[in-house]
């Protein structure tokens, strides 16, 4: 049955917020899920209907200071949580990491949608010319007595 | 409309897709499937020679069963797709061989399937960020209204920053 089946959602929060805030605020929802707290967040377990209720209630919140995106291992699985790993961080935190650096950056994107903003096309940074690389090298070459005629 | 991202585990993409009112189609799910599964075929992760054989529908048999097994995975989100965010040059994605190849084929099938497809380049700071976000914006907008749509007369839609 779809409406049965057990999901987790994490919900990742980009800012000054405190995942423990949060977590009163998801408890307030809803009683049929299970919330964990992590350092970046939540992760909401339970139904899909409920689970996207209390998603739903927590990213208004802070729209644009909070995210959520579905979690294929449950919480404390034996093959990811860091607790039977003997240490370092679990598998997919480094992913996590290097988007949680972005998410202020996206925020702002998203004021900018709430304001009705278009996308201005940023010109592509070029290169150096391959002719000023020569001459960079040739000058650098001759400083120290190199071979320059090539 | 269910939307292909890729980076297909992606939280910016798949977070975006649903606050713009799609449905993302992310790998987490197909994890899930499979992580979840009450039988236990082929313990950790229950991906079984089976899985390998169904990627024959992407390569031949001569490709690698890593590819194989990766791309059986990725079908069902293939077959459902209705559109795509196809997102290039994010650090995260570098990866062994059968990744980065699988990934070449992903993008691959999925630009041929004939779905439109934005393609943009992962941000690197807050003014790419901001476009980033507006030009997924746009192109989910032109998805919603598909009447009302500047969509190109080929299904495929390009924007590139």
């Amino acid at each position: 049955m779809p409406e049965e089946e057990q999901i987790t959602k994490m919900v990742v929060i980009s800012d000054s917020e405190l995942p423990s805030d949060i977590a009163i605020s998801a408890y307030k929802v809803s009683s049929d899920v299970t919330i964990k707290e992590t350092c970046y967040g939540l992760m909401v377990t339970g139904r899909r209907q409920e689970v996207d209720k209390v998603v739903n209630a927590v990213r208004k919140l802070a729209p644009t200071r909070i995210f959520v995106k579905e979690r294929g291992f449950p919480p404390g699985d034996s093959r990811r949580c860091r607790a039977n790993r003997g240490g370092g961080p679990r598998p997919g935190f480094h992913q996590l990491k290097e988007e949680l650096d972005l998410l202020p950056d996206i925020g702002k994107g998203l004021v900018l949608v709430e304001r009705g903003s278009k996308p201005v096309p940023i010109p592509e940074e070029k290169g150096l010319p391959v002719d000023t690389f020569k001459k960079i090298i040739d000058e650098e070459a001759a400083k120290y007595g190199g071979n320059n005629t090539q | 409309m269910k939307v292909f991202i890729y980076p297909t585990n992606s939280l910016i993409l798949s977070d975006l897709v649903e606050r713009f009112g799609h449905q993302p189609l992310a790998m987490m799910k197909e994890i899930r499937k499979k992580v979840t599964d009450l039988g236990l075929d082929s313990p950790p992760m229950n991906m079984t020679p089976d899985d390998a054989k169904k990627g024959l529908k992407y390569a031949a048999i001569e490709i690698p069963s890593g590819v194989r097994g990766r791309m059986s995975l990725m079908d069902p989100l293939i077959e459902q797709a209705e559109a795509a965010i196809i997102v290039e040059d994010a650090d995260y994605m570098f990866g062994c061989m059968g990744c980065a190849r699988t990934n070449e084929l992903v993008k691959y099938v999925i630009r041929t399937k004939g779905v439109p497809v934005l393609e943009l380049k992962y941000p690197k700071n807050e003014n790419e960020a901001k476009n980033f976000v507006l030009y997924i914006k746009e192109f989910l907008d032109k998805l919603a209204t598909p009447e009302k749509a500047q969509l190109a007369p080929e299904p495929r839609t390009e924007v590139k920053k």
